[in-house]
């Protein structure tokens, strides 16, 4: 396990102080289907984007809560790592992205049949955002509109 | 600060009907948001699937995915 006991006296005295939000949310209800026939989108918080396509995470107070897209189609280890944090070891997810975007693990999932399918794209955000109101606000219903439109089922979450 | 963000996301989506599982890093955080639902890994900081390779990161993700059946708020722990 993880534990705040990892990391310098400094951030520890500062997560203890921390006022952390709680979710909104209405009932959590199971997924009304199996797995097998389930649309599953990944949302990676390691600030990944493709160099070539889309502008990185930007440095700005509170934390950047905007997001890319990332597509089923592209090549995963040409994804950028744009998390800012340095409180963690980026080596494994630097040699392979789906330390941190599992998208080849769940394309074998589908493979075997024991998943539906994989989302065509995927949000990516950078998970360390210390003031999560625009989050919550503007970024996520966003998200959850298109995933709605590209009638996605389900998400795995996945944080650095 | 990662879960948080994804648990904060998490429940925008729940909302919106599409169903979510999280993994946890971090159990006293999932817990004290509120988070839908997670699977409480034992590992460290930048590793959420082990770091370990394909076949630990093959055995986090059918734990969280076999989560979705169920209803939340839930943190499972993952069994190795």
């Amino acid at each position: 396990m993880a534990s705040f006991a990892e990391l310098p006296l400094r951030y520890r005295l500062a997560l203890g102080a921390y006022p952390w939000r709680r979710v909104q949310r209405g009932a959590v209800t199971p997924l009304e289907m199996p797995l097998e026939k389930a649309r599953v989108a990944l949302i990676s918080s390691a600030g990944l984007y493709d160099p070539a396509r889309d502008p990185p995470f930007a440095a700005v107070r509170g934390g950047d809560s905007s997001n890319r897209w990332l597509a089923t189609s592209q090549p995963i280890n040409q994804l950028v790592v744009g998390q800012r944090s340095r409180l963690f070891d980026r080596g494994p997810m630097l040699r392979d992205r789906n330390e941190a975007f599992p998208l080849d693990r769940l394309r074998e999932l589908v493979s075997a049949g024991r998943l539906g399918s994989v989302a065509a794209r995927h949000p990516s955000i950078n998970g360390s955002i210390t003031a999560p109101g625009r989050l919550v606000r503007d970024t996520a219903p966003a998200i959850a509109e298109v995933l709605r439109q590209d009638r996605v089922d389900a998400a795995l979450l996945v944080p650095v | 600060m990662c879960t948080q963000s994804v648990g904060l996301l998490a429940g925008v989506l729940e909302q919106a009907g599409v169903r979510t599982v999280a993994i946890a890093l971090v159990r006293d955080v999932a817990e004290r948001i509120g988070i839908p639902r997670a699977l409480a890994v034992p590992f460290p900081f930048g590793r959420p699937l082990g770091g370990e390779g394909p076949e630990l990161q093959r055995r986090v993700i059918a734990q969280a995915l076999a989560l979705l059946a169920v209803g939340g708020p839930v943190v499972a722990d993952f069994t190795p």
